[in-house]
């Protein structure tokens, strides 16, 4: 059993190992069912201090249950987790955890400044730690011309933002963002990932939410893919494609002919057609030439084509068999 | 377009079924209610309870006290009810027990026969010499006092036909035959008295009833000297009712903040769902309570009421009814799972509670097993605590009844309310 060193245990016979020694954020075989439906199937994964983990899925796919049962907000029908040692639910790991909900969760007729000291106060801060907390946010959500506007007022890059201040106005070691940068302007979004690199930069384990490829690649040291509730790989953005497709590229070319020559063609080199455009995994990217040879044999006319690396895209898919947005 | 959006609007309403529900079965339960309120059921006329006293203990009075215990509208009591189921009987009353029982709004009359009313019983157009029956009423119900005043006229032909005889023959060998100047001077003397009479009974509000063949005197013991009669009521009346609707209202936000993430948000950080609750049930009792206050304080600004002695046991019925009506609120809300289940709900319970409870109709002006039901109501606690404040001058301690009630409900109330709030501590 692992022991809680939050709290303060003097008549421990060994002494407890240091915070640094303990690995942040531990899950293990999580499962939870909603009545027929298993939303989490056996989770396990780890975040180690500074690392940001990035759980890509599609939508549906138990993102937000997983970060929801991190938080003690889902109770697990089986397996932990496991906060600095100590169980989701406890006193502990509510001060140890920051949780940036995927929905807007501020009180709209209040301030920004009066948001953040409520939260700040729910985390049992007060007198100059949550005025310095409050300061501090501000100015990390670059929002402290701003903190006297009323929450329901501010744009909805501003109010995202502000939303996320408020998940870590008692400055968590472990952060969970889930989706935060749903329904954000491309400015906005930028904003938002300095903010996240900051907080990675001070030292922070960072859970990240999304199904947008590119920020998980960015973001990212490792992610993990998750699908019907299950995560069906884990590792870096390089260990993943590596993994999955070796040295292999892939080509999309867009053709026009005999929608039957088409088809035929993509069969011929196993490949498919996604919205009019034929993708193919090649083993290497010298054997295009013969690819597009047998197109023009077939009386197909080239109108483009790219070559291109695997992405987590990729990956997704060839785990998968799907999209990672379907 | 307009087809869409009224179909839109039905299919919303589909959705939420039990809103659906409540919003046709509220005008059929608030029929219900009126209707047997106000309707007039069979078996339901309202009864007036009378405190008796009979102090001369002659035939007379004693014909006049069983032809009031067969009044089927009257609920005649000689004596004060015993505490326990097996408590020997208590004394009969006597006119200061009464008097005090009238005041402490055991009943709303007391009649007490006088000594020496056998000797005159019937008194046509009124005597000096024959002690009238005194009729003690709290002026908070007009009505009691003129029921029992009437209907003591009525048994006094029904039940006292030999006396009447034998006091019209001493009135007809009185006044009949040849007027000598002395009887012609005793008539004119009579008639004086009578006139002298009739003007006091106008100026100083009570009154000897003339009108029939007993004589009566009439004294409010309660109330008699308040500026405004009934404003306390209504202030506590119509007070309780909006106090349920703020709360309702009020812990309604729980609705709002569960539906927006914030409860989740609140839930994830130091704060527990009984920490949550305890401070939103604070936070209702001290608006419900400053709703009170502010009316009370209008009340008495405009209306006269008397409310700055009656300062401590404002405060004590003011916070117990707030936090009473507050826990009420956190109940409902933590029922409801929309804002319109709570809409409709609250809606129905209050209105429902507020006409049975006396905020809309006096209960004692209801029939008995309407009044009976009106104490499973918070409005008819409150409304009865108030009354004892404001109306019958009583000190705090005599509010013991109505604080315990009012306080054990809200906790009961809240109780059930965070149990039931279980529903939002986890999925």
């Amino acid at each position: 059993m692992r022991m809680n060193v939050l709290s303060t245990t003097q008549n421990s016979p060994e002494p407890a190992p240091s915070l640094l020694e303990l690995i942040p954020l531990e899950v293990v075989s999580l499962v939870k069912r909603f009545g027929p439906v298993t939303a989490l199937d056996g989770v396990s994964l780890e975040v180690r201090g500074g690392e940001c983990l990035g759980l890509l899925g599609p939508n549906g796919a138990g993102k937000s249950t997983l970060i929801r049962g991190i938080v003690g907000r889902v109770l697990p029908d089986a397996g932990s987790v496991a906060v600095f040692g100590a169980p989701a639910s406890s006193l502990e790991a509510r001060a140890a955890l920051g949780w940036v909900p995927q929905e807007l969760a501020l009180y709209p007729r209040l301030t920004c400044r009066e948001n953040l000291a409520a939260f700040g106060r729910y985390h049992g801060l007060s007198g100059d730690q949550l005025k310095e907390s409050v300061a501090w946010c501000l100015g990390w959500a670059t929002l402290t011309d701003r903190a006297g506007e009323l929450a329901k007022n501010l744009s909805g890059g501003m109010k995202r933002r502000l939303n996320m201040a408020a998940g870590i106005i008692h400055r968590p070691r472990i952060v969970l963002l889930d989706e935060p940068t749903v329904g954000v302007d491309p400015q906005s979004r930028n904003r938002i990932f300095e903010m996240i690199e900051a907080l990675r930069g001070e030292g922070a384990a960072i859970i990240y939410t999304t199904h947008y490829m590119e920020e998980a690649e960015r973001l990212c040291d490792r992610v993990a893919i998750i699908d019907h509730g299950r995560i069906i790989a884990q590792g870096s953005n390089d260990e993943l494609v590596r993994s999955a497709f070796a040295q292999r590229s892939q080509v999309l070319a867009h053709f026009a002919g005999p929608p039957g020559e088409i088809g035929a063609w993509v069969e011929r080199h196993a490949g498919r057609q996604v919205d009019g455009v034929a993708e193919f995994t090649l083993e290497d990217s010298t054997l295009i030439a013969g690819l597009l040879a047998d197109a023009a044999r077939s009386g197909l006319e080239l109108l483009d084509v790219t070559l291109r690396r695997p992405n987590l895209e990729s990956v997704f898919l060839h785990l998968t068999g799907r999209e990672l947005r379907d | 377009m307009i087809i869409p959006i009224v179909r839109t609007a039905i299919v919303s309403l589909r959705r939420d079924r039990a809103a659906l529900a409540l919003s046709f079965l509220l005008p059929i339960a608030f029929f219900s209610i009126f209707a047997a309120i106000f309707g007039g059921q069979r078996d339901s006329t309202p009864k007036v309870s009378v405190i008796l006293v009979d102090e001369d203990h002659s035939p007379a009075s004693a014909d006049l006290v069983s032809g009031l215990l067969r009044e089927d509208s009257l609920v005649v009591m000689t004596r004060p009810k015993p505490q326990g189921r097996n408590a020997a009987p208590l004394p009969e009353y006597t006119a200061a027990t009464a008097e005090a029982a009238v005041k402490a709004g055991d009943a709303p009359v007391a009649l007490i026969i006088p000594k020496g009313f056998g000797e005159h019983p019937i008194s046509f157009g009124g005597t000096q010499d024959a002690p009238a029956i005194q009729l003690l009423n709290d002026s908070s119900d007009q009505i009691a006092p003129q029921m029992v005043a009437g209907l003591l006229q009525k048994v006094g032909m029904t039940a006292l036909a030999p006396a009447m005889a034998e006091e019209g023959m001493k009135y007809t060998e009185k006044y009949l035959g040849q007027f000598t100047p002395e009887q012609r001077k005793q008539m004119e003397s009579n008639l004086d008295w009578l006139r002298q009479h009739e003007k006091e009974s106008a100026t100083t509000g009570n009154a000897t009833a003339n009108g029939g063949p007993i004589a009566v005197h009439s004294r409010a013991v309660v109330g008699q000297d308040k500026r405004s009669p009934m404003i306390s009521f209504y202030a506590a009346a119509t007070g309780v009712m909006f106090l349920l609707f703020t709360a309702s209202a009020s812990a309604g936000a729980l609705l709002d903040e569960a539906e927006c993430g914030t409860l989740d948000r609140v839930l994830s950080s130091r704060v527990t769902m009984t920490t949550l609750l305890m401070g939103k049930l604070i936070y209702n009792t001290l608006l419900a309570f400053t709703q009170l206050t502010i009316m009370f304080l209008w009340a008495s600004a405009v209306f006269k009421l008397d409310l700055f002695t009656h300062i401590p046991g404002f405060v004590v019925m003011g916070l117990c009814t707030a936090f009473a009506v507050a826990a009420f609120g956190m109940l409902l809300a933590s029922i409801c799972r929309t804002r319109a289940q709570l809409g409709a709900l609250s809606t129905l319970l209050i209105l429902t509670m507020s006409a049975v409870g006396g905020s809309m109709f006096p209960r004692f002006l209801m029939p008995e097993a309407m009044q009976k039901a009106g104490l499973f109501t918070l409005n008819a606690w409150a409304i009865d605590g108030f009354t004892k404040v404001f109306w019958r001058d009583l000190p705090v301690r005599e509010l013991w009844p109505q604080v315990s009630v009012l306080l054990v409900a809200g906790i009961v109330l809240f109780v059930i309310a965070r149990r039931i709030a279980r529903r939002w501590e986890f999925a």
